[in-house]
């Protein structure tokens, strides 16, 4: 929405400047260019309809929907007739396997940042020096995230049975007291989760910030160089600042993802063992669909919607606003 | 000024579009038409052969015997078919005949006006298939009919037992000591699927059943009342098996039937002595090894074990089987199609596929597996058949008892709040 604004508002000053730049004094606008405002409108109905299609069918009526049926109880088959009002709401809030997910959920936030951060950073710096076999580990390094969520989820699944094959490669290699209950052990399942979240998600954040990198000038380096700079120094006084929108972009894309996480979780686990890895959107599988409560289930669609729209307003009003502000400011001038 | 006045033309085109458009997504919904020619759609689960090969065969048949019938038939894997049959049966335009678990599921159903009622349609096959009907009957009236019934019991392998010297227990007391020799015999007793909460909740729902009297159980079914001691002493018998550890290691996350390291797989690979599963097991089974075969002749079956101290009646059977109910909104052919699907022969030639137990009086002589006949006769032997406890109090309070049995057996959950957890669903 702001973005639209935005460049509305550029499109306006864009020709407001035209306008003064053919000397077409104000009082002469005439039959023409109003003739010229709707073709303007035409256009902007034109291209904006299929998207406003999208939007309206597939994210404004759902969510309106949703929070129209969390105010019902309601198996899905009746009519609508019992209404609850707020009770859904407060049922949900007050459910401690709820409470869990949701700190699951910011577990998971936290982890990948922390996790990704640094791993995606250096395989990034270390993949964009000149060196053999370049392509091809960039190419390895990205398959996972490439891969299905639903076969990689089926993959580890395998792998990390009981005496499976993660627990033979373990002890071929004298780990053998290392093996754990993987996915069994609700005080496991967590860690076994992160490790399979950063093996399928660090290598979106490695492709993002090589892009990014491949964007910083390489003169800068070259004057750093002149002037005596160190490579940490460099990577620090320039890389990272200029890799920053790019950092910041990830880091909101993995919250939100981490945030609304489903398909691994769901078919490894499916939340469990004893709730131990449930998330808000397996709970709200479990406890809307399994259970035929879609006015319960609607009621947490829209806690996790809300929790995920304030994440992301905070985010883009504190984090992401200067690398808005810094864009538009830089076209303009 | 020229701009708020475009602003708002084109706040008002984006409001009228968006409006259209959600008239639009709002929308669907067809209607057949009927030009003398009649089409059944026909959804079940039989998705896999011999089962989908043999309603293939069976709807060809009726096809040919009644012109002017066109039978349509989507068979989903059953997962698949519970979610798009709640959306479809929403919508205008369900299927005609379609699979029938029976229970609280099918009361909601026809509480809200879904399914026809086949009391005064199909009295002969009603009476033909017995105290079966029970669960697919709300109120005295029938809305479904059951083609498979089958009882829940431990699926065990004879050889392993052979080797630990015990014999299938009798009594839950005997059951624990038949653990204990297990265990010192350097077996793994038994296997559970933990992980998908319905094999654990098994446990509870046979004990419920030897713990509570046939009236209480009937009762708590409709009144959804569970505060009779006889629950939570359900909950304490199963504690006690539990707290004997004879599961397999990580049964927390193990599956019931994917892959080799699912509970079948392990009993199907001689990793466990013993299984409580429904009668479906060795079909399972025989797909989760190498040959193909499961245990073979090793395979056994046993009832869940009495409790001499309990209320209810010790030969009683936990079953749950497969129905079909017709929509209401389905031509009059359905009824008589399902007529069909339940007569003798047809349920003969199902029995003998080994994909179920017939349910139709008097067919069951066309089992052809020894361990599947055992199971028939303990069915026809039982005082009474108990639904699946989570079927017959419907997805809600069976899906909060399901998930209260697996904490139990994860350590997490005692006798009480298991009761206290479906009472609190069902208020």
């Amino acid at each position: 929405m702001t973005l639209l604004q935005h460049d509305r508002g550029e499109t306006s000053a864009d020709r407001a400047r035209a306008r003064s730049a053919q000397g077409r004094p104000p009082s002469r606008r005439g039959s023409s260019a109003s003739a010229d405002d709707w073709r303007r409108r035409g256009e902007v109905l034109l291209l904006v309809t299929p998207a406003l299609l999208l939007f309206c069918c597939f994210v404004l009526l759902p969510v309106a929907q949703a929070a129209y049926y969390s105010v019902w109880s309601w198996n899905g088959l009746t009519p609508l007739e019992d209404f609850v009002g707020l009770d859904n709401y407060r049922e949900a809030l007050g459910d401690p396997v709820f409470r869990g997910a949701i700190a699951h959920n910011f577990w998971i936030v936290g982890l990948s940042l922390l996790v990704q951060l640094p791993l995606g950073l250096g395989v990034a710096l270390l993949l964009n020096r000149p060196m053999r076999g370049r392509a091809l580990l960039r190419m390895l390094i990205f398959v996972p995230y490439v891969l299905a969520e639903a076969m990689a989820a089926v993959i580890w699944l395998l792998m990390l049975q009981p005496d499976g094959f993660m627990d033979a490669a373990l002890e071929s290699v004298g780990l053998g007291r290392a093996v754990q209950l993987w996915l069994g052990d609700p005080g496991v399942v967590m860690v076994t989760m992160m490790v399979v979240l950063t093996w399928k998600y660090v290598g979106f954040a490695i492709i993002l910030f090589l892009a990014g990198l491949q964007g910083i000038p390489p003169e800068l380096h070259e004057a750093a160089s002149l002037d005596g700079a160190s490579w940490w120094q460099a990577q620090r006084a320039i890389t990272l600042p200029l890799l920053g929108p790019t950092i910041r972009i990830w880091a909101f894309l993995s919250m939100i993802g981490s945030l609304q996480l489903f398909d691994l979780v769901w078919i490894m686990t499916g939340g469990g063992p004893a709730n131990a890895s449930s998330t808000m959107a397996t709970y709200l599988i479990s406890q809307g669909f399994e259970r035929f409560r879609y006015g319960y289930g609607s009621a947490v669609a829209v806690v996790l919607f809300a929790i995920s729209l304030v994440v992301a307003l905070l985010y883009q009003r504190f984090v992401l606003r200067r690398d808005v502000a810094d864009r538009l400011g830089g076209r303009r001038r | 000024m020229a701009r708020t006045a475009r602003k708002r033309a084109l706040g008002a085109v984006a409001a009228v579009a968006c409006a259209a458009l959600l008239a639009a997504c709002g929308g669907g919904g067809g209607d057949d038409s009927a030009d003398g020619e009649t089409t059944l759609t026909w959804w079940h689960n039989g998705n896999n052969d011999p089962l989908k090969g043999y309603w293939e065969g069976v709807a060809a048949d009726y096809e040919a015997e009644n012109p002017g019938v066109n039978i349509e038939i989507s068979a989903l894997q059953n997962e698949d078919l519970r979610s798009r049959l709640t959306a479809a049966l929403q919508s205008n335009d369900p299927p005609d005949l379609f699979q029938q678990w029976g229970g609280g599921e099918m009361a909601q159903q026809v509480e809200s006006g879904l399914l026809m009622d086949l009391t005064e349609e199909l009295p002969e096959e009603i009476e033909s298939v017995g105290g079966s009907a029970a669960g697919w009957q709300v109120d005295g009236a029938t809305y479904g009919l059951p083609w498979s019934l089958g009882v829940v019991g431990f699926w065990y392998n004879k050889a392993l037992f052979a080797e630990a010297g015990v014999e299938p227990p009798a009594t839950t007391e005997e059951l624990l000591s038949v653990i204990d020799d297990l265990e010192a015999a350097g077996l793994t007793p038994a296997a559970v699927g933990a992980g998908d909460k319905w094999p654990a909740a098994h446990y509870w729902y046979y004990a419920a059943v030897r713990e509570c009297s046939e009236e209480t159980l009937t009762q708590a079914g409709v009144d959804l009342d569970f505060s009779d001691p006889c629950f939570e002493r359900a909950g304490e018998l199963v504690e006690s098996i539990v707290s004997a550890q004879p599961f397999n290691r990580g049964f927390l996350g193990t599956s019931a039937q994917q892959g080799a390291t699912s509970s079948a797989g392990l009993l199907a690979n001689g990793k466990v002595a013993m299984e409580l599963m429904g009668h479906w097991n060795p079909g399972v089974m025989s797909g989760l090894t190498e040959d193909g075969e499961g245990l073979g002749e090793d395979l056994g079956w046993f009832p869940f074990p009495t409790a001499p101290d309990g209320e209810g009646d010790q030969a009683a059977a936990l079953s749950g089987g497969d129905g079909f109910s017709c929509s209401v909104t389905a031509p009059p052919e359905c009824a008589d199609f399902l007529a069909y699907v339940m007569s003798p022969e047809v349920q003969r030639g199902f029995g003998a596929t080994g994909a179920g137990i017939p349910t139709v009086q008097g067919t069951e002589d066309s089992l052809e597996d020894p361990n599947l006949v055992t199971v028939a006769e303990y069915r026809d032997q039982a005082p009474y058949v108990q639904l699946y406890l989570d079927t017959a109090y419907g997805p809600n309070v069976g899906g909060a008892l399901n998930d209260a049995v697996s904490l139990l057996f994860a350590g997490e959950s005692t006798p009480a709040d298991i009761v206290a957890a479906i009472s609190s669903a069902s208020s």
